[in-house]
């Protein structure tokens, strides 16, 4: 019992410990931000290697995801003679949640895991104690870019994977279903609307880029500097990531979706 | 990984293509694209029932979409309900006496504002009153009509 009550308090004391050191973490990063502007370089070769090499995967996923949503929507709106609203269905469900979400999971899988991987490493070979040693601050020249890179890339590669999902749809909707085109389109723009689906979901992207990106920076940042420490590190950013973008969509959608 | 001119057209082109999916949602998805309010003219008319029509509900004639609701008011001395139309300025040649219907699209779906052309040389203009107009078709009201014929019957 008493070894119980022990472990609980360990365990509590290490979670707000590192809960505290991500917040300082996340200040310290966003101070950085500052010192990359006047750098747009550094930003560039981030943005190439944590939005660029993403593309390909978003794209790719999104034009199935959307021909898989086109398909199951057409079976299951043809029961009840609502054909014409697969565009509405498609259009709606790609902007609100599966956009945003589906493309933080892969971002987390894709660029997150790539970045805890290589500040791990970094640590690991002792670079970043290095840089502190020639009195550059590793934080402002290699968190800050990757984190604005992250930040800045995931609600472009969001848009990008609903505009693709819906084209997927209608790919499947029109031209294999024969749904009819031009309502596949007008009842899509007729009911979804720009402020309260497109705006939000963007908000969304924003925020899931903002998380993803603090939680693999700073689980490079904080990993035991050994192979195993990088290896565990990256397992937990992409876990991590998981879940925390799963749970705060309930979160988004609950405040901009639900009248709770 | 050295700093490139490929590298810079590759982030050039990924922003570009985010950016322009944005435009593209916002555009073609989205109702942005349908406001082209400009060249259009107002015409109003009054229902006993406007039922559940809304705002930017379609206006159509033989089935074709000619323009949107654009207010519906309450008309505080006739107790009427008040609707005012959006007709694009391209169908300027509806007769004066045409008709206005509120109809249901689909047993469930949506409900709409139907047009019937009359046959006067008049056209309709801008702020334009249409007389001849029939409420919309509330179901409950049907049904109860109805079930009273039904028990009257007996």
């Amino acid at each position: 019992m008493f070894q119980f009550l022990q472990n609980l308090g360990k365990a509590t004391r290490s979670s707000f410990a590192k809960l505290g050191r991500a917040s300082f973490f996340l200040s310290h990063t966003l101070t950085g931000i500052s010192d990359v502007v006047p750098r747009p370089n550094l930003l560039i070769k981030q943005v190439y290697s944590v939005g660029v090499l993403s593309f390909l995967i978003i794209t790719i996923s999104g034009l199935f995801v959307g021909m898989v949503l086109g398909l199951q929507g057409f079976n299951i709106l043809s029961d009840f003679g609502a054909e014409e609203s697969l565009g509405v269905m498609v259009a709606a469900s790609l902007v609100r949640e599966l956009g945003p979400v589906v493309s933080a999971l892969l971002f987390a899988g894709r660029a997150g895991s790539a970045l805890t991987a290589e500040i791990g490493l970094m640590k690991a070979t002792e670079q970043l104690s290095g840089m502190e040693m020639m009195a550059v601050d590793p934080i402002k020249r290699i968190i800050s870019p990757r984190f604005l890179a992250g930040f800045l890339s995931m609600p472009l590669l969001a848009a990008l994977f609903s505009a693709i999902g819906i084209m997927g749809g209608h790919l499947v909707g029109v031209g294999m279903l024969g749904v009819d085109d031009g309502a596949f389109w007008a009842q899509m723009q007729a009911s979804i609307d720009f402020q309260e689906d497109i705006i939000n979901g963007v908000l969304k992207s924003v925020v899931f880029g903002f998380v993803v990106s603090w939680i693999a920076l700073f689980e490079g940042y904080d990993a035991i500097p050994t192979s195993e420490g990088v290896s565990r590190a990256t397992t937990r950013t992409v876990v991590n990531s998981a879940f925390s973008v799963l749970a705060l969509d309930f979160i988004l959608t609950a405040l901009m979706f639900g009248d709770i | 990984m050295q700093h490139s001119k490929t590298q810079d057209t590759l982030v050039g082109f990924f922003v570009a293509s985010g950016i322009s999916a944005l435009f593209y949602m916002a555009l073609q998805v989205s109702n942005l694209g349908s406001y082209s309010s400009d060249d259009s003219y107002t015409v109003i008319a009054h229902f006993q029932n406007s039922g559940g029509l809304k705002v930017k509900s379609p206006v159509s004639v033989a089935g074709v979409r000619i323009g949107r609701v654009s207010a519906i008011r309450l008309d505080k001395d006739s107790h009427e309900s008040v609707v005012e139309m959006r007709i694009e300025s391209q169908y300027n040649n509806l007769p004066s006496d045409s008709g206005v219907s509120i109809y249901t699209a689909g047993l469930l779906g949506e409900q709409y504002v139907s047009l019937d052309p009359g046959s006067s040389d008049e056209y309709l203009k801008d702020k334009s009153t249409i007389d001849i107009t029939s409420s919309a078709i509330v179901l409950e009201e049907m049904i109860g009509k109805f079930m009273l014929n039904k028990a009257e019957g007996k």
